[in-house]
């Protein structure tokens, strides 16, 4: 079974390179059983691979394939290691992107750009694939830029609007600024243990290096910075919103379900090195708690439909970077699988409704929706139960509890930082239940025309179904204590030290977070639903229209960055336009220039001038030889 | 040596002898004479090397001579040579014709 690891990876990349060389030649259904085979396929091996794996004892899994990269005594092969990890990484990977493969092949259909799309798409599988399965770092960090071409590629897949096409570039300058500061971070690990294998690094990092001594802070801050960028954290978040100028089901796959998580896989994998460096997991707590509210606030001012979920990805990975934090990391893990089926799910619902109203994005232009798009409202009704932590019913309510917990309980911040989470479990069903009761309730200002087919039916249907069952694997213990998942990461991440706490606890918490969901819900129906006439006043008065508008820019980050670095550069690249440093070598070629000038004066071509300036030179070498 | 020419003349008369070629050289237009000053320069020379052979008892000067002499037979016939192509070209032996050749 080992053997056949290779291929999960292979099938898409197989399938990328048939369309690529195709050229968009082939016909759209040659190219949707290509594109969309290729995922489901891999989604096959890798159900079999974990059948497998479960049933064998969770062995880990290695398999190197070839020799990349020796030098002197560094070695880099093209090796994948399965372990549950990765495992788990892989099966959401290969899922929801067979689902959203499967999806896009309707919603695509009347694309100019049908095979481009689908080419790009199976990279970006086959790169993702490669990135959760490399054994060594450096094979991780080319999955890493293969998924950061792929999402500049994709961002920018409509490139005839030249708006999507600066919103590709920003978004691949700004994660190029965390990636530089990964690559300094593997190149500071190679050159100090010797060897990017991850296994090994680990190990030897552990047995070499004190807890909390310069280097590992110096590694780990480097690889925070990689995968601050990738994971648009503050402070390089500011690309994820623009990002949605990418067809939906890219929104959906790449800034939603799984490269926006490569940064918390990236930490959770070497979790080691982390645990040597404290305070740059003290760094990671605050970057989560700061990003996930600053982005909550964000998401209640926008009034693009895509927009708000875009930040609403940046809170939920904020959640998942403060679970890195606190240590917890299963929660991180879970959260990220159950994040990655209910907000694939909710961009895909919000992508049927964009589809069938003219590629209106605004939330205020729709309204009404409820009746003429029931399967959009009941797909996107299910994700936004799920974002909001819905008690009892929904995923995103068992790994956020599992995530409020372990934030409780990590020490004497453990409050602060619980509070921090739960005000965003406050925000958060406030905002999409928002986006719910202005999109589908009230009034209709659009008229919805075509229908679904069964392609885009059966992706929202079981991503629907994943998005309410999925938190079953791993319940808290007052719900029954069901802890299949910990059990299943327990080996590969360590296990949290727990203050000892009373059980009591534990279900108080529970219980605060799931009133606090219900009373997020409430506020928006009250707000948005009832439409009362007190917020409405409130709203419209002058503090309140100013923190809009603070809120709906990303609190001024553009702005910020725009001052501090974007005009700066510009006006350095205007000053210099003549090029300072050119001006020196075009001296040296003007003064070479003019000695040309002058001697090419000598030769006139009259004979006896030459015979004259050979006899005058003679002379001078002769009387310099006599009398000098 | 009774009878015999003063150094100090023999050289006088190659030092003239060469201002004489160079001096032709310059001032002349006429290819065929510049070719002539440059045979008289070449004698100077060859005055020289006798002289001073004969001075310290050497026969270096007289085989420097003979190489001299082989020297500007060969650079005559080259010399007439291209002097008659020019001729058969511009109709003419002018030196400043052949500037020409330069543009």
């Amino acid at each position: 079974m080992a053997a056949l690891l290779w291929i999960v990876p292979a099938l898409p990349l197989l399938g990328f390179l048939l369309l690529f060389l195709a050229g968009g030649r082939a016909s759209r259904l040659v190219t949707a059983i290509i594109g969309v085979g290729s995922t489901a396929l891999a989604a096959l091996l890798t159900l079999a691979l974990a059948a497998w794996f479960l049933h064998a004892g969770q062995p880990i899994v290695r398999a190197t394939l070839w020799q990349w990269i020796g030098v002197g005594g560094f070695t880099a092969p093209i090796g994948f290691e399965l372990d549950a990890l990765s495992l788990v990484m892989t099966l959401v990977i290969t899922f929801v992107g067979f689902l959203i493969h499967l999806y896009s092949s309707e919603f695509m259909q009347h694309d100019d750009g049908y095979g481009r799309f689908f080419c790009y798409m199976n990279l970006f599988v086959a790169s993702m694939l490669i990135l959760v399965l490399a054994d060594n770092l450096l094979l991780l960090f080319l999955g890493w830029e293969g998924v950061g071409l792929c999402s500049y590629l994709l961002i920018g897949f409509w490139y005839r609007d030249a708006a999507n096409g600066r919103a590709a570039r920003k978004a691949f300058i700004v994660t190029r600024v965390g990636d530089t500061a990964f690559m300094i971070g593997l190149l500071l690990l190679a050159t100090h243990l010797g060897t990017l294998d991850i296994a090994a690094l680990m190990e030897r990092a552990q047995s070499a290096w004190p807890a909390g001594s310069a280097l590992p802070t110096a590694a780990a801050a480097l690889l925070l910075g990689g995968a601050v960028g990738k994971s648009a954290q503050l402070p390089l978040q500011t690309w994820l919103p623009d990002a949605m100028a990418g067809p939906t089901p890219v929104s959906a796959l790449i800034h939603a379900a799984t490269m926006v998580t490569a940064g918390v896989y990236l930490i959770a994998r070497t979790h080691t090195l982390f645990n040597l460096a404290p305070s740059v997991q003290l760094a990671l707590t605050l970057i989560g708690a700061a990003t996930l509210l600053l982005a909550a606030f964000s998401a209640l001012a926008q009034h693009d439909l895509k927009r708000i979920l875009a930040y609403s990805t940046m809170s939920q990975i904020g959640y998942m970077f403060l679970a890195l934090g606190v240590g917890a990391w299963t929660a991180a893990i879970f959260h990220f699988m159950t994040h990655a089926f209910f907000k694939a799910l909710l961009f895909l619902a919000a992508g049927a409704v964009i589809m069938r109203i003219d590629d209106e994005h605004d939330i205020f232009r729709m309204g009404g929706l409820k009746r003429e798009l029931p399967v959009a409202f009941w797909s996107f009704l299910i994700g936004a139960a799920s974002l909001a932590a819905l008690p009892l019913v929904t995923a995103g309510f068992y790994s956020k509890d599992m995530i409020l917990w372990g934030a409780w309980n990590s020490g004497p911040r453990g409050p602060i930082l619980w509070g921090a989470g739960l005000l965003g479990a406050l925000l958060t069903p406030i905002y999409i239940f928002r986006a719910v009761f202005v999109v589908f309730f009230g009034e209709r200002h659009t008229a919805p025309s075509g229908r679904y087919g069964a392609r885009i039916v059966i992706p929202l249907a079981l991503l629907s179904a994943l998005a309410l069952t999925a938190g079953f694997v791993d319940m808290p213990p007052a719900l029954g204590n069901v802890t299949a998942f910990s059990r299943l990461l327990d080996p590969i991440l360590p296990a949290r030290q727990e203050v000892p706490t009373a059980a009591s606890t534990e279900a108080a918490v529970m219980v605060i977070a799931a009133l606090t969901a219900l009373l997020g819900v409430g506020i928006a129906w009250w707000i948005y639903g009832r439409r009362a006439a007190a917020p409405a006043r409130l709203f419209g008065t002058r503090p309140a229209l100013a923190l809009r508008r603070f809120w709906l820019c990303g609190w001024g980050f553009d702005w910020l960055y725009d001052c501090l670095l974007v005009r700066p550069f510009l006006w350095l690249a205007r000053i210099n336009r003549a090029d300072g440093v050119d001006a020196f070598y075009g001296l040296i070629a003007a003064a070479s220039r003019l000695f040309n000038r002058l001697l090419s004066r000598t030769e006139s071509g009259r004979l006896r001038r030459y015979a004259g300036w050979i006899a005058a030179g003679s002379l001078a070498a002769i009387a310099i030889a006599m009398f000098a | 040596m009774e009878g015999s020419v003063p150094l100090a003349h023999a050289w006088v008369l190659a030092i003239v002898l060469f201002g004489l070629g160079l001096a032709g050289l310059l001032a002349r237009r006429n290819l065929v004479f510049m070719l002539m000053s440059v045979e008289i320069m070449l004698n100077a020379a060859g005055l020289a090397f006798i002289t001073a052979g004969a001075r310290w008892g050497q026969a270096d000067g007289q085989i420097m001579f003979i190489l001299i002499l082989t020297l500007a037979a060969a650079e005559v016939s080259v010399g007439l040579a291209l002097i008659l192509q020019l001729f058969y070209r511009s109709a003419s032996v002018d030196a400043d014709s052949a500037r020409s050749l330069r543009d």
